[in-house]
């Protein structure tokens, strides 16, 4: 397939603003089992799900530039029943909705103890609410998770491990800038989010890995013979049929080298996983929220090579018919 | 249920793209607008077809054969591009199984030509939405046209009858009895996505001729001392009787 950069930045900014909310969400609850001590709620977890909630309207307004009639996009709710990508239309609003109640009440301070036991553990409102925007992001990461995996003829895409991926590479990269964001708001939850991050960026790597090993051993399903239903193992296009552009020559395919494909998967590996874990690390230690940015911003860039490379990778069985101009 | 298709024959196609340039010209002046044709004369032309005649090379030399290979919209009985579009503007008609977009409704995303293993959709760069072939149902129903060329821009261009239009789920139509007696068949059905158009195969006419053939035998019945009876003069039993 054709990267569109507008999908690219989608995906990941999504990302981002789930992990972070997911972040956001993982430290109060473990303050109300008092694991971790509570935080100040406006200035931890109203302003981090605020910043969680900027990068959710970044990836909505970046998914406006891909659709051809913008003005329309409101009908794209309609297909829930059949389509992940109408599914996905839903539940971005809903969590965005979510992550803005969550972050107003804890920035307001409006906030109602439900329940407490003698042990210490404490059921805040915020946290029901947190609770449903949680089940919400993981609603959404399936939805678009399965707009790729639910493609079968794009082999390279239909498997359990596109969700698993896009689960884990969004929640590392929101858990990094979390870290980033604490060691400045709550310096004592700094070494709490780091741990975390390294923890799902090695799951995610290995998710990841998997897929890559995966996608290596595929056998296209389709080949030019059941393209064109005949039995000959050697058939050679001669002719597309037409010397213009066209969509179906656009669209499908990266228009680049093999080369350049091959360094792209390992900028990103090398970006998106040991890079920011090493800065991570040495930020934790120093305590410097520069280095943590800086694992943020790297990984991000990694990211978007990542989803730069996930795309075309995904060879479209349309290609057997456009092989050759003339 | 009606399941309109064309059944295309690869034996008889000779590669004249007349039914491309027939089906650009009948879909850009209808009613639902111009189809794109960006700079058709200049620099880097580019515009939404919905048919196109491909051209694929079948051995090797000298034993190669050339298959002219039209496609377009194969109408699929379980179309992938319709459930996947998310406003519902893909949409499969009851009534004789076009698959058809809505243009008012269509937002496009490209989601759907994603989901087409065929590369049978293509965007409308100027109008912003996504086209497709219609069987051309702008005209196969009108009325106002005499009943021979309530068809497919397609099929009334092609010169040499390679494309069959019909009902493939009326047993007795031109184009399931063609299906059913030349050996037509579908693309890609590994994807299960059962194509309504289907495609008749090329077929070589060979005479196979045996070494007996050849020689001038004589009689086989006289070399089993079998000889034809002579002619009776008397008369015979089917003379007399009527059996």
């Amino acid at each position: 397939m054709n990267p569109a950069f507008s999908v690219i930045f989608l995906t990941t900014l999504i990302g981002v603003g789930q992990g972070m909310f997911l972040a956001m969400f993982t430290g109060q609850s473990y303050s109300a089992l008092e694991l971790l001590p509570l935080q100040n709620g406006a200035g931890f977890y109203g302003a981090g799900s605020f910043i969680a909630l900027a990068f959710l309207v970044a990836g909505l307004v970046a998914s406006f530039f891909h659709l051809g009639r913008p003005e329309r996009a409101w009908r794209s709710a309609a297909q829930w029943r059949t389509s992940w990508l109408s599914r996905e239309v839903l539940a971005l609003p809903a969590l965005m909705g979510l992550v803005f109640v969550y972050a107003l009440m804890h920035y307001l301070g409006w906030d109602i103890l439900l329940f407490s036991s003698r042990a210490g553990a404490r059921l805040q409102l915020t946290l029901v609410v947190g609770v449903l925007g949680m089940l919400m992001t993981f609603v959404l990461f399936v939805c678009t998770g399965m707009i790729y995996a639910g493609i079968k003829f794009l082999q390279e895409w239909a498997s359990p491990l596109t969700v698993v991926n896009y689960i884990l590479l969004g929640t590392a990269s929101g858990f990094t800038l979390s870290t980033a964001f604490a060691s400045v708001s709550a310096p004592e939850l700094m070494r709490f989010y780091g741990i975390w991050t390294l923890i799902i960026t090695l799951f995610a790597f290995c998710s990841r890995g998997l897929s890559l090993l995966r996608n290596a051993r595929i056998k296209a399903k389709s080949t030019i013979q059941t393209a064109i239903g005949i039995r000959h193992s050697k058939i050679e296009q001669k002719s597309m049929g037409f010397m213009a552009g066209a969509m179906t020559t656009r669209d499908f395919f990266h228009h680049q080298t093999q080369w350049f494909l091959k360094n792209v998967k390992w900028v990103f590996l090398v970006l998106t996983f040991p890079l920011p874990m090493l800065l991570l690390w040495i930020g934790m230690e120093n305590e410097s929220t520069y280095l943590l940015l800086a694992a943020f911003i790297v990984q991000y860039l990694g990211l978007i090579a990542e989803r730069w490379f996930f795309f075309a990778q995904a060879n479209h069985p349309q290609n057997l018919y456009y092989q050759t101009v003339s | 249920m009606t399941q309109l298709a064309l059944v295309i024959d690869l034996n008889v196609c000779v590669g004249c793209h007349a039914c491309v340039t027939s089906c650009k010209e009948w879909n850009t002046s209808g009613s639902a607008g111009f189809l794109v044709d960006e700079n058709p004369y200049d620099k880097d032309p580019t515009g939404t077809f919905f048919n196109r005649v491909q051209t694929f090379e079948v051995g090797e030399y000298p034993n190669t054969e050339t298959v002219h290979f039209p496609k377009s919209c194969l109408h699929c009985e379980d179309p992938p591009c319709v459930p996947v579009c998310p406003t519902g503007a893909s949409y499969k008609r009851e009534q004789d199984g076009i698959v058809l977009v809505d243009y008012d409704k269509c937002i496009g995303c490209r989601y759907c030509s994603w989901a087409c293993p065929y590369g049978m959709r293509e965007i409308d760069e100027k109008q912003k939405v996504m086209k497709k072939c219609t069987l051309c149902v702008d005209r196969i129903y009108d009325e106002s046209l005499p009943e021979s060329e309530r068809k497919p821009a397609c099929v009334l261009a092609c010169p040499t009858n390679a494309r069959l239009f019909g009902d493939v789920h009326d047993s007795e139509s031109e184009v399931s009895v063609a299906i059913r007696e030349q050996g037509g068949y579908t693309l890609m059905p590994e994807w299960g996505t059962k194509p309504a158009n289907h495609y008749l195969p090329r077929r070589r006419n060979r005479k196979y001729i045996h070494d007996d053939e050849l020689v001038r035998a004589d009689n086989p019945l006289k070399k089993e001392q079998r000889g034809p009876s002579a002619p009776v003069d008397e008369p015979t039993l089917d003379d007399s009787t009527s059996w």
